[in-house]
Parts: C-alpha cells; sequence; structure tokens
C-alpha cells in the first residue's frame, strides 16, 4: 500500500465501482490490481462491503411504530383538510 | 435514477390527490416509504425514539409542505431531504459528541489508510445468519463518524446518485465523494474481522 500506483488506485476505487470510470481507466485500474495482490484484495473487499449492505433488506417499521405513526398524522393533519374541503 | 416511469407518474398522482386533501392517497404515500425512512433516520441518529419522532415529523412536514413539492425530483428524495435535516437536528440537539456536525471539516489531507489486507470469502455474508449479519452491518456503519455514516446511508443504503445526497446534505460533490470513499474503506476494514477467509485458524472454534 505504498506506492505511488497503489495511492493513485484507492483515490480511483469508487469511480471503479460505481462504474463511472471510462475504457481508459478502467483498464489502468484493472491492470494494478491484476498486478497487485494487496490492491486486488482491498477491491475485492470494498466491492463486497457494497454488496452486503445493498442486500440489506429495509427492516419493517415495528408495528406499533406504524401505527403510532397513521394515527399522530391523522389527528394533526384531519383539520388542514377539513379546511382544504 | 429511473427514467419517469409508471411507478412516477402514479406517485405524482398520488401526491396531487393527497396535496387536495385526499388523506388515503397520502396514506398510501406513507406506507410505501415509512420503512425507509425509519432505517435512514435510525442509521443516522442511532436511536429508536429519536427515528420514530423524526418518522413523525418527516410526514407531517411534508404533508405540509407538499405545495412546494416540484414534481421534477422523486418524492421520495424530496423527503429524504426533510428526514436527513430533521435527524441532524436530532444529533445537533443532543450535543453530547463534538463530532456529531455533519458539518464538521474533514482532514482531507489525512491519508486514507488501508491496515488490514486480508482476502474475504466468495460468499462472505453466509457464515451468518440474517440476524446476526444484520448485527454486524448495523454496528459497523454505527462507528463510522456521522459525517461519513450519513453520506454512506444515503448513497450506499438509500441508493441516492450522488447529486442527490449533495443536495440532501448541502455538501459538495467532491465533498460526497470523499467522504463515501472513506467511509467505504473503513467499513471494509471493520467487517474484514468477520468477513475474511478463514484458513488454518478454522478449527479454532474447537
Amino acid at each position: 500500500m505504498h506506492t505511488y500506483k497503489c495511492k493513485w488506485f484507492l483515490e480511483e476505487l469508487n469511480e471503479y465501482l460505481d462504474d463511472t470510470a471510462d475504457a481508459e481507466l478502467r483498464q489502468r485500474i484493472e491492470q494494478h490490481i491484476h498486478e497487485c495482490p494487496n490492491c486486488w484484495v482491498v477491491f475485492d473487499s470494498t466491492k463486497k462491503t457494497l454488496a452486503v449492505y445493498k442486500g440489506m433488506e429495509a427492516q419493517n417499521v415495528p408495528a406499533d411504530v406504524e401505527q403510532r405513526l397513521l394515527k399522530v398524522l391523522q389527528q394533526k393533519l384531519k383539520p388542514n383538510h377539513d379546511e382544504i374541503r | 435514477m429511473s427514467t419517469p416511469s409508471e411507478t412516477a407518474f402514479d406517485e405524482l398522482a398520488l401526491v396531487n390527490r393527497a396535496r387536495s386533501g385526499d388523506m388515503r392517497a397520502f396514506s398510501d404515500l406513507v406506507t410505501r416509504y415509512d420503512r425507509k425512512i425509519f432505517r435512514l433516520a435510525r442509521h443516522i441518529t442511532q436511536s429508536d425514539e429519536d427515528a420514530e419522532d423524526v418518522l413523525q415529523e418527516t410526514f407531517l412536514k411534508s404533508f405540509q409542505h407538499l405545495g412546494e413539492f416540484q414534481g421534477n425530483s422523486k418524492f421520495y428524495t424530496w423527503i429524504v431531504r426533510i428526514a436527513v435535516n430533521e435527524s441532524l437536528m436530532k444529533l445537533r440537539k443532543r450535543k453530547t459528541d463534538r463530532t456529531v456536525s455533519i458539518d464538521e471539516s474533514i482532514d482531507t489531507g489525512e491519508e486514507t489508510m488501508v491496515r488490514e489486507i486480508a482476502a474475504w470469502d466468495e460468499d462472505p455474508e453466509q457464515r451468518y445468519s440474517r440476524e446476526e449479519l444484520g448485527e454486524i452491518l448495523g454496528k459497523a456503519v454505527d462507528s463510522l463518524r456521522p459525517a461519513f455514516r450519513t453520506v454512506f446511508v444515503l448513497r450506499d443504503i438509500e441508493d441516492l446518485s450522488t447529486e442527490e445526497t449533495a443536495a440532501a446534505l448541502s455538501l459538495s460533490i467532491p465533498a460526497v465523494k470523499s467522504r463515501l470513499l472513506r467511509a467505504r474503506l473503513q467499513l471494509r476494514e471493520k467487517l474484514t474481522r468477520f468477513f475474511k477467509r478463514k484458513g488454518d485458524d478454522v478449527f479454532a472454534y474447537l
């Protein structure tokens, strides 16, 4: 993780992961991770980090939280509703 | 991210109905997004109680200000901005920790550190139950500084674009990008302990 190239790679890592790198940059990054095992590990584990978070579904709002939300909205917004009518 | 689709048109119709006082249309919008808003608020505030307040405030305010919704952004992006502001206000109110401000200047001169270099399993999450995984991932995010955590949550959990995240947090695009990189690398580092390939220590649990 100390060479100039590795530092450059880290700066460009997001572009590569987010698929916003142009063809030339992509190719240079791919060449580097092919040659540098440490950077390959950083790339691969960061990619997997994003994948595990993307796979994490929003848990349901606890039922009582949703009920209270709808109740509060009903109570507080009802008068507005009547005014509009 | 998505071009105007049927859902977007549906949604605009719902918003218009809600705007004219149709509470059922508004309830539809609420139940469509309340889980995501609650999760977002819980990630930023790290408190169930604060997240519930944020959830209620967000939908109250969104209803009261529906007239200001332009329809040129997604309804979801619009309420995310409200929810982020409410969440940050909660954080600031606590004031127990000097580092809670999202506006804090980040020392960008600091090197992005990579200390842990260990290859991960092919499907690292398989090793854990859904519950365990949720806890590992949640704790790792919670341990990030708020300035990094908020950007990561919006970009990589809630799937907002860089531009939308910048707008929601009133940050520049380069600031979003640099915080996101730090957040991702720090999480990678924190998670390595759980997800690295098991080799010689495969029997360690015995």
